[in-house]
């Protein structure tokens, strides 16, 4: 009798060959098969296949090969069976002439590397950001459809049927898996990086008891280095990896053992992560020497003057003004200006800041850190009831229960501080 | 693979027949014609009549029921429309917003389904 190996091991290595390779191996069927769906399906069927064979017969010498082979096998299944009903002869050729080819080249195969073309297509402008997130979540970096719903705090169906919807418009509309032309790299990139750059944020908002939602931040940081090996030397690539380890750094510090915010002034910065910041330091300084800085590039070397700070007073706050007003010339954003408005009531006067402020009221009317912003420098020019009206329009605006909170302590203690 | 762009515009919005733009406006769709054929991608581009001569019909337990105007009231109405034979997504949406309207306007991309036909 053949030893049963146990089912719970093959599982877990199941699960860690699908974090690991799961992109590489997708990829690699998705640009044989040039069918999205079907690639995740018969991925999906291989893995399945595998827990039964693995767990009678132990782990083959490679694993991964395995599965590439099977999942062609059972793309090949899916394909004849679909023929029944509709004709795809055309796909089931080409899954023929890939069987072929497989049994040529046997064990010794190694999977070609098409993640940097799944990447571009699940970051395609013509699918919505979110629905990118979690496709990118799913189909390169290997989450479970579970994982990503606990993530965004959304139902297992919702995102399921999230899911189904992007493959079924890009095996339908025909969105290219491919790395896109030269001539529109750029913006794609950015799409790409804007995709990363949310997952993090996501993971990097207070939200109450949502301990999963840290992981976010680590899977961007994942994602973002797999898509610096696929294209080393791009200074936007580097400047976000730098800003995603730079802000990571300081996570530990961000909430009390309590769950509660503490702000950049009151960090334990003994704390901070000195691997991290160094070597996000050293990104920054890398993309900033390469002389075409860009938004990502920009918050980094903000982060970065952070980082280097010995305490919240002796912070460059000039410098970070200056930086500030250079990402909003290339990104008009007024949150941008924002930021700049706080630096400037450190290097310059409250005074000056909360004169810059009315500018922006039109702008970021609903938006809750205008107003926690404006509160602050009230309390610091002596004006504390303006101020308590600030922090109760702030506290209204805020969607998070943590962040209404740390408003409420902040209101409280300005009034205190009065009588 | 074929696409069709549906062009929705504000009457509006495009220049006027007469105006110093509208032959500009008009050279535009005439070079963008061009270039639809020089590289073998246009397969039909019609303008349509304004939206107020649209009839809607409906089929509602066999009998016909005729509407005036168009199936959806909006300020954005469907002007015109091109279909192009392109390789994927990314090539349609290219040709797409070479189309004048779509700088006032709004294009709607959609691939056309084919039954098995190619």
């Amino acid at each position: 009798m053949i030893n049963m190996v146990d089912e719970a091991v093959i599982r877990a290595a199941i699960a860690d060959l699908v974090r690991g390779d799961g992109g590489r191996l997708l990829s690699s069927l998705v640009a044989n098969l040039r069918d999205f769906p079907l690639a995740e399906d018969s991925l999906q069927d291989a893995l399945e296949s595998a827990l039964v064979h693995w767990t009678r017969s132990g782990l083959p010498t490679r694993p991964a090969a395995w599965l590439m082979r099977t999942a062609r096998r059972k793309a090949l299944d899916r394909l004849r069976r679909a023929a029944n009903f509709r004709s795809k002869s055309s796909q089931i050729t080409l899954a023929e002439e890939i069987i072929r080819a497989d049994q040529d080249i046997g064990e010794e195969e190694a999977i070609s590397d098409d993640r940097l073309r799944l990447i571009f297509t699940c970051c395609h402008p013509a699918l919505d950001s979110l629905t990118s997130v979690a496709l990118t979540l799913r189909s390169v970096a290997g989450l479970t459809t579970e994982e990503i719903a606990q993530a965004f705090l959304v139902s297992n169906e919702a995102m399921a049927q999230r899911l189904v919807r992007a493959r079924h418009k890009i095996a339908q509309a025909n969105i290219p898996f491919e790395v896109p032309r030269p001539e529109a790299m750029a913006e794609r990139l950015d799409a790409v990086l804007t995709v990363i750059y949310l997952i993090f944020t996501e993971g990097h908002s207070a939200n109450d008891g949502q301990l999963f939602r840290t992981d976010l931040c680590e899977e961007a940081i994942r994602l973002v280095m797999i898509l610096a090996d696929l294209l080393p030397d791009q200074p936007e690539i580097e400047g976000l990896t730098a800003l995603m380890l730079l802000h990571s750094a300081r996570a530990g510090t961000r909430l009390t053992a309590t769950g509660e915010m503490v702000s950049l002034e009151d960090q334990d910065r003994s704390r901070w992560d000195s691997h991290r910041i160094a070597a996000g330091l050293e990104l920054v300084q890398r993309a900033l020497a390469r002389k075409s800085a860009g938004q990502y590039q920009l918050q980094a070397a903000i982060a970065a003057l952070h980082a280097e700070s010995p305490s919240f007073s002796e912070t460059d706050w000039a410098q970070i003004a200056l930086l500030y007003a250079g990402l909003f010339a290339i990104r008009p954003n007024p949150v941008f200006e924002l930021n700049r408005i706080v630096a400037v009531s450190y290097s310059q006067s409250a005074r000056v800041a909360l004169a810059a402020l009315d500018g922006l009221a039109l702008p970021l009317s609903g938006y809750q850190p205008y107003y926690a912003v404006r509160a602050d420098l009230l309390v610091r020019l002596g004006d504390r009831e303006a101020a308590g009206r600030a922090y109760g329009r702030a506290i209204e605006l805020s969607s998070s229960a943590a962040e209404r909170r740390f408003l409420k302590r902040k209101a409280d203690a300005a009034l205190r501080d009065g009588e | 693979m074929k696409y069709i762009a549906l062009i929705y515009s504000n009457p509006g919005a495009a220049p006027a027949f007469g105006s110093p733009e509208f032959g500009a406006f008009m050279a535009s769709y005439q070079a963008a014609n061009e270039r639809y054929a020089k590289d073998g991608v246009l397969v039909i581009g019609e303008a349509l009549k304004s939206a107020s001569t649209a009839t809607t019909l409906r089929v509602r337990g066999g009998k016909s029921e005729t509407m005036d105007g168009p199936f959806v009231e909006s300020k954005e109405q469907l002007g015109g429309f091109y279909v192009f034979d392109c390789e994927n997504l990314d090539e349609a949406l290219k040709y797409a917003a070479m189309i004048p309207a779509a700088q006032h306007g709004a294009v709607e991309v959609r691939p056309i389904e084919d039954y098995g036909r190619s």
